[in-house]
C-alpha cells in the first residue's frame, strides 16, 4: 500500500499500565485465562471450554484469581478474545436469516447483493434482498433521494417472512452514513425488535465486501446476544464487576455492548492476539511470530508492535470481505501432525488434532506424530520417552530437519527484507522447534508462550479508523489530512481511548487512478490506552 | 437478422465458468492498470445468468459492412468497487450510439482487453443478445481513450456516448481523439467517476483491418494457464509456457524476482503516476525500478531498460501467479515481474507515435523486449 506509515511510540505506553486485568481467550477446545498486574503476568490457566462457554470461563478465571490471591473486586478490567463467531460462520451454525437493504438505485443494479455467495450459506441465511433508491457519489453528492417508502415496505415484507435481522448497505456510506442511519430508523420504526447492522459502521470502501461483512454480522445477531450473555453470566458468577471488553481483528478492544452489535469485528482476532501476546512476552516490536498449534502453524509479522495487515481481499467462509486482518501464512504443521515415510519423510498436513493425548506414541497411542519426534530428539520431555526410544536416529534427524525447513520456508516467504529478524515461538506445538532457523537472528520461546492469545487480549488497546475519499478541489490536502486524523482520533475517543494516549498508528493516502488530481482516498487509524477512571 | 457470416461449425460461448479465468487473464494483460476485474466478473455472471451466455465470434466472421460497437467503462476503478453499473446504462450507451450512427449493431467489441474492460463487453453482449468479437484495440490496457489501434488507423473515437446510472447521457463529438479523451474525462467526474461509454463505431472491415485479433480467448488462455499451473504447483512456469505458444506474447521472460521495497505514487497530468522499487531475492543485490502511469510503462534493472511500453510489464505474486494491480501493490510483496512482447501491430511506428514510450513522456525509443538484456 502506498503512503507513509507513521512510526508509533505505541508499545511504550504498555510500560505505564499498572492496572489489574484478566485476559481470556475463549477457544473451541480450551479457554485460557491470564491475570496481569501492570507488566507482570501473575497467573495463567488453561481449562477445557466444554459445552457451556461460561463454565469454561469461570473455571479458568477462578483458577488465576486463586493462584494470584487477588480478590475479584480488585480486577479493573476483563479483556476477552474469542473465535466463536468465526467458527459459527465458517461452520454455518447458529446463524439467522438476514434481510438485506441496499441504498443505491439506479446504480449497482448489475451486481445485486450476495451474487457470489455459496449456496450452502444462502441455504441458511436466505437471499432476501431489497434494492432501493439512495446512496452517494464519491464526493458525497447523493446518487438519488432516499426512497423511504421502499424501505418501510421492505421492512413489512421482512416482518411477514419472520425476519428480524437486517443489514443495510449504501453506496459510499463510508463517505456519508446519513442515509444508512435514516434507513435504520425507518426499519426500527416498522420492526421495533429488529437487529440492524449498518455497513458504514463495519467496513471500508468497497461496496460488496462491506455489504458482505454487514450481512455476516447480521447473521450472527442471535449468537452474539447469547454469547455476550454467557460472558456476563460468567463474570457475575465470579463476582467481577469490572468493565469487560472483547478484542477485534486489528488488536484493539470493543465494549461488550459494541460486540453484541458487531460480532463480525472479532473475526481474525485469534492470530492478532497471539502476535500481540508474543510481542508483549518477548518485549520485541519487530519480529516474526510463529504460532504452532496441534494441526497448523500460523506465521505472522510483528511491525512496530502490531501485526502486519493483509493487503488483499480475504474470503471468510468463502465470502469475500475486506476486514482489517493480519497477514498470516498457515501451513499444516503442528504437534499432532502425522509423520509418514514413503522414501521421503513427510510431516502433516494430516493431524490427530486434539486426540494427540491418546494417539501419539509417547501417550501410549499408535500414531507417529511430530510430538513423538520432538520427544525422541530430546527437544522436550512429555509422556513416555521410552515409547519412542527405538525410533531410528536417521528418521528422527530427518523429520526434525523437515519441520525446521518448513518453518524456515514460511519465514522466508513472510519476510520483507533479507535482514534477519528475531523469531518468537508460541503455542503448544512450539516444542517442535529447537534449532536455529535460517533468516532469523534468534529463536525466542518466551515464558507463558502457551497462553500468548489470552495475554494478547489483555493488552489490547482501543482504536478508531476512517477511510474516505476526498476531493482536493473542494478542500486542500492539508485540511483533508488534518480532518482524517482528527476523525480517526475522535473514533478512538468514542470507543473509550484515553485522550492523552491517542496516536495515529497508520496513515495512507492513495490517488484514485484514471482521474484528474482531485480525488484521493485517505485511511487513518488511531489507537490509545483504554481509559479507566 | 444478424449481419454475421454464419461459418462457424462450433460456436464458442463465454460461460459463467470461464469468468474467473478470464478475469485473471485480463488482470495480467492489464499490466498493473485497467482496474481489478472482480466487480466486472460479478456483473458478467449476473448478466449471463439472467440473459444467457454470449457467443464469441472471430473477426473473420464479420461482414465487411457489419456494424460493430464497443462497450467500456471509464472512470476510476476504485470508484467502481463502490458504485457498480446498473446494466441498463451499458445497454443504453450502445443503443444510443447505434441510433446516432443510424445502424443496428451486429456485434459488440472490446476496445481494451486488460482489466475491467474485458468484462463490460461480456455484460453488454449478454444483455443485448449480440455476439462478442474476439478482438480488441490493444491486447493489453492503456490509460487514455485514444491509445487504441483503431484510432491510429483513422477510426474516430467519436461520436462517443457517455451514460451514467440515471441514463443521463452526454454525446461527445470532437476533431481528434485526445480532445475526446479530455472532454469525456471531465464529464465522467461530474457523473461520479464511473460511467459507461460506447465509442469508436466501426464497420466489420475496420475491425478486421485494425483490430488486435483473438485477445478475448488469449486473456482466457492466460487465466487458465495460471489456474492450471497453480494446481500443479508451477503457476509461473505454466504461464510462460502458454505465453510462448501465443502469436503476440511469445517473447516473454521473468524480468525480475524480487520484493517491493518502495512505492512512490503521485497524481500528475490527471493520472496515477509512480515508481515501484524492487530488490532481488537471489542476493545478487540487483535492483528494479518500474515506472507506471496506471499501467506499468518501463522496467529497468540497475538503470538499464529491460522492457518498455507498448510491450507488457506484468507483476504477479511469485507463489500463486496472481496478477498484482498498481492499486494492490504493497510494500514487502514478493513478486515476479514478467515481460512480454506486444502484438506486432502495436509495435509499428505509427502506433508507437500514439502509445510508444514518447507518448508517455519517456525520452527513450522503443526497443522490443527480445532485443533487451536478460536472455529469455
Amino acid at each position: 500500500m502506498a503512503g507513509k506509515i507513521e512510526k508509533s511510540r505505541y508499545s511504550d505506553h504498555l510500560e505505564e499500565i499498572a492496572i489489574i486485568r484478566i485476559g481470556v481467550d475463549v477457544g473451541g477446545t480450551n479457554t485460557d485465562a491470564v491475570l496481569m498486574h501492570g507488566q507482570k503476568v501473575k497467573a495463567v490457566h488453561k481449562a477445557p471450554t466444554g459445552g457451556n462457554v461460561d463454565e469454561g470461563i469461570v473455571a479458568a478465571v477462578r483458577n488465576v484469581l486463586n493462584m494470584s490471591r487477588i480478590a475479584a473486586g480488585d480486577i479493573q478490567a476483563v479483556m476477552m478474545g474469542t473465535t466463536h463467531f468465526t467458527n459459527a460462520f465458517v461452520e454455518r451454525k447458529h446463524l439467522q436469516e438476514v434481510g438485506v437493504i441496499r441504498l443505491a438505485l439506479p446504480a449497482t443494479r448489475g451486481v445485486p447483493p450476495m451474487v457470489d455467495w455459496p449456496d450452502d450459506i444462502t441455504a441458511v441465511i436466505g437471499k432476501h434482498h431489497y434494492m432501493v433508491a439512495g446512496g452517494y457519489e464519491f464526493d458525497g453528492r447523493p446518487i438519488s433521494q432516499l426512497d423511504e417508502k421502499a424501505i418501510a415496505s421492505a421492512a413489512k415484507d421482512m416482518q411477514a417472512k419472520g425476519i428480524w435481522t437486517v443489514a443495510v448497505s449504501g453506496v459510499f456510506s463510508p463517505v456519508n452514513s446519513a442515509m444508512e442511519e435514516r434507513a435504520g430508523e425507518i426499519i426500527l420504526n416498522e420492526l421495533p425488535d429488529a437487529s440492524v447492522t449498518l455497513s458504514s459502521r463495519i467496513g471500508r470502501i468497497g461496496l460488496l465486501e462491506r455489504e458482505n461483512a454487514a450481512i455476516i454480522n447480521a447473521s450472527l445477531a442471535g449468537l452474539s446476544a447469547s454469547l455476550v450473555a454467557s460472558f456476563e453470566r460468567a463474570l457475575t458468577e465470579l463476582n467481577i464487576k469490572a468493565p469487560f471488553y472483547i478484542s477485534q481483528n486489528d488488536g484493539t478492544l470493543m465494549s461488550a455492548e459494541f460486540v453484541e452489535k458487531y460480532p463480525v469485528l472479532t473475526f481474525a482476532s485469534g492470530p492478532t492476539n497471539s502476535i500481540r501476546g508474543a510481542a508483549y512476552l518477548s518485549g520485541l516490536k519487530d519480529a516474526l511470530v510463529v504460532d504452532i498449534g496441534g494441526t497448523t502453524t500460523d506465521i505472522g509479522v510483528l511491525v512496530n508492535g502490531f501485526p502486519r495487515e493483509s493487503g488483499v481481499a480475504i474470503d471468510v467462509g468463502s465470502v469475500r470481505t475486506n476486514f482489517r486482518m493480519p497477514d498470516i501464512l498457515s501451513v499444516g504443521l503442528g504437534g499432532g501432525s502425522l509423520v509418514s515415510q514413503n522414501g521421503k519423510v513427510r510431516v502433516g498436513p494430516r493431524s490427530v488434532g486434539y486426540r494427540l493425548v491418546e494417539e501419539a506414541q509417547v501417550f501410549g497411542g499408535k500414531q507417529l506424530t511430530a510430538t513423538d519426534i520432538a520427544v525422541a530428539a530430546g527437544f522436550v520431555e512429555i509422556g513416555d520417552p521410552i515409547a519412542v526410544a527405538n525410533l531410528p536416529k536417521s528418521l528422527i534427524r530427518e523429520t526434525a530437519s523437515v519441520m525446521h525447513r518448513t518453518v524456515e520456508e514460511c519465514v522466508d516467504r513472510m519476510k520483507t527484507s533479507a535482514e534477519p529478524l528475531p523469531l518468537i515461538l508460541v503455542g503448544g506445538g512450539s516444542i517442535l522447534i529447537r534449532e536455529h532457523i535460517a533468516g532469523t537472528t534468534e529463536v525466542i520461546v518466551p515464558r507463558h508462550a502457551e497462553v500468548a492469545n489470552a495475554i494478547g487480549a489483555s493488552i489490547a488497546q482501543v482504536g478508531g479508523e476512517i477511510n474516505k475519499v476526498y476531493s482536493y478541489e473542494q478542500i486542500t490536502r492539508e485540511e483533508a489530512v488534518k480532518n482524517a486524523r482528527a476523525e480517526a482520533a475522535n473514533q478512538a475517543r468514542n470507543a473509550g481511548a484515553d485522550e492523552n494516549s491517542i496516536e495515529i498508528i497508520d496513515f495512507e493516502e492513495m490517488p484514485l487512478a484514471y482521474m484528474p488530481a482531485s480525488a484521493v482516498r485517505i485511511r487513518a487509524k488511531a489507537a490509545g490506552e483504554l481509559y479507566l477512571c | 437478422m444478424l449481419n454475421v457470416a454464419a461459418t462457424t461449425a462450433r460456436s464458442l460461448f463465454i460461460t459463467v465458468d470461464d469468468l474467473e479465468d478470464l478475469a485473471q487473464g485480463a488482470a495480467f494483460l492489464g499490466t498493473g492498470g485497467g482496474g481489478d476485474p472482480y466487480i466486472g466478473r460479478l456483473m458478467a455472471k449476473h448478466a449471463i445468468e439472467e440473459f444467457g451466455a454470449p457467443e464469441i465470434i472471430e473477426v473473420d466472421e464479420l461482414d465487411d459492412d457489419a456494424t460493430v460497437l464497443p462497450a467500456a467503462m471509464l472512470g476510476a476503478p476504485t470508484v467502481l468497487v463502490e458504485k457498480a453499473a446498473s446494466g441498463e446504462d451499458i445497454d443504453y450507451s450502445v443503443e444510443r450510439l447505434a441510433q446516432i450512427v443510424g445502424r443496428r449493431p451486429d456485434a459488440i467489441c472490446p476496445i481494451e482487453i486488460g482489466g475491467i474492460n474485458s468484462m463490460i463487453p461480456v455484460v453488454a453482449a449478454a444483455r443485448l443478445g449480440l455476439p462478442l468479437v474476439n478482438c480488441d484495440g490493444m491486447g493489453r490496457a492503456f490509460p487514455e481513450l485514444q491509445m487504441v489501434t483503431f484510432s491510429v488507423y483513422g477510426v474516430s473515437v467519436t461520436p462517443a456516448v457517455i451514460v451514467d446510472e440515471h441514463l443521463e447521457t452526454v454525446i461527445v463529438e470532437t476533431n481528434d481523439g485526445k480532445r475526446a479523451e479530455d472532454l469525456i474525462r471531465a464529464v465522467a467526474i461530474q457523473m461520479g467517476l464511473s460511467v459507461m461509454i460506447s465509442c469508436y463505431p466501426m464497420t466489420g472491415r475496420q475491425v478486421k483491418n485494425y483490430g488486435v485479433k483473438g485477445t478475448l480467448t488469449l486473456a482466457l488462455g492466460v487465466g487458465r494457464a495460471i489456474s492450471r499451473g497453480r494446481m500443479e504447483g508451477e503457476p509461473i512456469g505454466t504461464l510462460l509456457a502458454y505465453l510462448r505458444s501465443t502469436e503476440y506474447y511469445n517473447h516473454c521472460k521473468v524480468l525480475f524476482d524480487g520484493k517491493i521495497t518502495d512505492l512512490r505514487r503521485e497524481t500528475a497530468k490527471g493520472f496515477s503516476m509512480g515508481h515501484c522499487e524492487l530488490d532481488a531475492l537471489d542476493g545478487s543485490g540487483q535492483h528494479m525500478n518500474i515506472l507506471f502511469q496506471n499501467e506499468n510503462l518501463v522496467a529497468r534493472v540497475d538503470g538499464k531498460t529491460v522492457a518498455v511500453v507498448p510491450d507488457l510489464i506484468c507483476i504477479v505474486d511469485r507463489e500463486t501467479g496472481r496478477p498484482v494491480t498498481v492499486e494492490a501493490m504493497k510494500y514487502g510483496q514478493r513478486v515476479k515481474v514478467i515481460g512480454t512482447s506486444a502484438a506486432p501491430i502495436m509495435r509499428r511506428p505509427e502506433c508507437l507515435a500514439v502509445f510508444g514510450p514518447q507518448a508517455f513522456g519517456l525520452e527513450e525509443d522503443f526497443i522490443p523486449i527480445e532485443k533487451l538484456g536478460r536472455p529469455e
